[in-house]
């Protein structure tokens, strides 16, 4: 296993590879051997010299990285087509076993701009039909390209070709999957150099780790951040004033505002799905409770009340539930609070205790830390059938956060003595870690979709 | 030749260190134990008289002085207040994992910023909770908060105002130690009075 895994690493370095202002690299550990293989053909460039961008490049690394897809070296290719029309032989490419074949050009609409046409082809059906599929319609013989999946043209601005190389990946990942790719989104997180002057600091970079952004430094702590619903602020933790606040900002304009600030506990914002809420954790009437502000207004309603550790609150999709941490029990576990009849129900049972959950897109299943013999590790649990599984064998797991498409969760691990923040998809097979250059990275939260 | 007179030199400043070690060392003992080395050296006084004394065939000697209960008081008072500033030299006090309660063994140690902050109500104190990385940073948050909050609750206790203390609780984020092991860990289990 470890041994091929290196092989793919070794294969794909070229795609992991990340200019040096990027703090993120992905290095995947688990989980390569269950994916599906592709075929991803680098686009013909109709123009003079060297291809203005390399998106297959970008395509290959996004669709390795979702775990579900394995793209077949470029030695093994039997050609290099550009479009359906130059494959000739489509049982060449079902030998293979790949599942789709992407195929594509790139050619010079305007200067800055450029025209990019590419299909996603599906070799075993054209194997079947020859490249046309006859059916009747209207007593007449029709015919048809169901090989082909999905074909698309569009012409793209040099600035945005990163951008479209990621909207190629959701094309390709949704027409192989029936689901919706999350290879568009970003994800925010906490970086700590302790050597720096200003050793706290707010970053947003594409969930691959590319353009990465400071969105805020400080010589105190910076926690929690959590993405409005349209991915255009985030709410977080600073104690830049001695003491902790919840603020919200802008990501665009750099706008912030002070949410909150009493005496006490101001943490674990959550922005409630319809974003007009925010859920929050206040210690200022003594034990840390969980509120809900209504963000119009600016009105606070408190939604538990406990003498024991309440925290960690998550929506679910509905905007009608939190998930929380309790330590009513005795030991931290989860609970469920619906926010009209402020009825509690628990949640969890498995090992000492279970903290941070939270809950999927679809709203089916729980991701959450599990304390097991001492030992934390990300976990997920599912509705209704309460079905458990243990996730990461990484050490000292936190902060799950999960992908707007439900497909992976990003969490902060401790690896070599430092935080890093690490992958694992949502059925535990495959697992990566993004080490950081330097410093702590931690806190991180995965955009919705953009 | 020279090179004894230089050697008898070398032993000579040797032993003087020594001789000031030694006195150094005097230094850091309790105020009894200088008190009596003190009624030491008069003695040695009397027994070691100048030669003049010795040839007069007088020799004069001296009681320990017998304090009223006044200054008995006021010097065990003192004593103690020298030994709460020595003790509030120290801010930090350290907890078992995943728990709050003051361990015994900081007892004087608060009893000493008790002390101090009773007898100056005009001062403030921020009591920072900080805790090890295990665990969720939200929950450490809340856990650090606890730990501060017990450390108020035991000086409230010794009569201190709660006007005078405040609270903040980092969680895990502020780490003495960058380090994921027990030693580590209990360094960073801590709460911090911070004047």
């Amino acid at each position: 296993m470890k041994q091929f895994t290196l092989v793919i690493i070794a294969c794909f370095g070229l795609f992991l590879m990340q200019p040096a202002h990027s703090t993120l690299e992905i290095v995947i550990t688990e989980g390569t051997d269950s994916a599906r293989p592709v075929a991803v053909v680098p686009f013909h460039w109709f123009g003079e010299g060297e291809s203005p961008y390399d998106f297959t490049e970008v395509v290959s690394a996004d669709l390795l990285r979702s775990g579900r897809f394995k793209p077949v070296a470029l030695s093994e290719l039997p050609g290099l087509p550009s479009s359906d029309a130059d494959i000739t032989d489509y049982s060449a490419w079902a030998r293979l076993g790949v599942e789709a074949v992407l195929v594509g050009t790139v050619d010079e609409f305007a200067p800055g701009r450029y025209e990019v046409t590419y299909q996603v082809i599906d070799p075993l059906r054209g194997q079947i039909t020859g490249g046309l599929s006859s059916y009747l319609q209207d007593e007449d013989l029709a015919f048809e390209q169901d090989h082909i999946l999905d074909s698309r043209t569009s012409v793209v601005l040099d600035t945005q070709f990163r951008q479209y190389a990621h909207r190629i990946s959701d094309v390709v990942y949704e027409a192989l999957t029936g689901e919706r790719g999350a290879f568009l989104t970003r994800i925010a997180y906490v970086f700590v150099d302790p050597d720096a002057d200003l050793p706290y600091q707010l970053m947003v970079a594409d969930y691959d780790g590319e353009n990465e952004r400071v969105l805020l430094r400080s010589p105190q702590p910076i926690m929690s951040p959590s993405w409005s619903p349209d991915g255009s602020q985030l709410a977080y933790v600073s104690f830049e004033n001695r003491r902790a606040e919840i603020f919200t900002q802008d990501i665009y304009t750099t706008q912030r505002e002070k949410l909150t600030s009493f005496p006490g506990i101001n943490g674990s914002p959550a922005w409630s799905p319809d974003g007009k809420k925010m859920a929050m954790v206040l210690s200022k009437d003594g034990a840390p409770d969980i509120y809900v502000m209504d963000l119009e207004s600016k009105r606070l309603q408190k939604i538990t009340n406990h003498w024991r550790i309440d925290t960690e609150p998550s929506w679910t999709p509905d905007s009608n539930t939190l998930v929380f941490t309790s330590e009513r029990g005795g030991r931290p576990q989860l609970y469920r609070v619906d926010l009209d009849t402020a009825k509690v129900r628990r949640l969890t049972f498995n090992g000492e205790a279970n903290l941070g959950g939270t809950v999927s897109p679809d709203g089916r299943s729980l991701v959450v830390v599990n304390q097991t013999n001492g030992r934390f590790h990300i976990a997920r649990q599912d509705f209704p059938t309460g079905n458990f599984q243990e996730l990461t064998q990484t050490s000292l797991d936190e902060s799950p956060s999960v992908a707007p498409n439900g497909s992976m969760i990003i969490y902060s691990t401790t690896y070599q003595n430092r935080q890093v923040l690490a992958l694992v998809s949502m059925d535990g097979r495959f697992q990566a870690r993004l080490p950081s250059r330097e410093g702590q990275v931690k806190s991180p939260a995965w955009s919705p979709f953009l | 030749m020279q090179h004894k007179t230089v050697m008898k030199g070398v032993i000579l400043s040797a032993s003087m260190l020594f001789l000031a070690a030694c006195s150094s060392t005097s230094d850091e003992s309790t105020v009894d134990e200088r008190r009596s080395a003190e009624a030491g050296s008069q003695q040695s006084i009397g027994s070691g008289a100048t030669e003049s004394e010795r040839r007069r065939g007088v020799e004069t000697g001296a009681a320990d002085r017998v304090l009223t209960p006044e200054e008995e008081r006021a010097q065990a008072r003192e004593e103690r207040q020298q030994r709460y500033a020595d003790l509030r030299q120290e801010q930090t006090l350290y907890f078992d994992f995943d728990d709050a309660s003051i361990r015994g063994e900081f007892a004087e140690l608060l009893a000493a910023h008790a002390d101090y902050l009773t007898r100056n109500p005009s001062v403030t104190v921020v009591i920072e909770g900080h805790t090890d990385e295990r665990g969720t940073p939200e929950y450490n948050i809340a856990l650090g908060e606890r730990r501060a909050k017990s450390v108020v609750d035991y000086l409230q206790s010794l009569g201190v105002s709660s006007r005078q203390m405040s609270v903040v609780s980092y969680g895990e984020e502020r780490p003495v130690v960058r380090q994921s092991n027990e030693r580590a860990w209990a360094q960073n289990r801590r709460a911090i009075l911070v004047y």
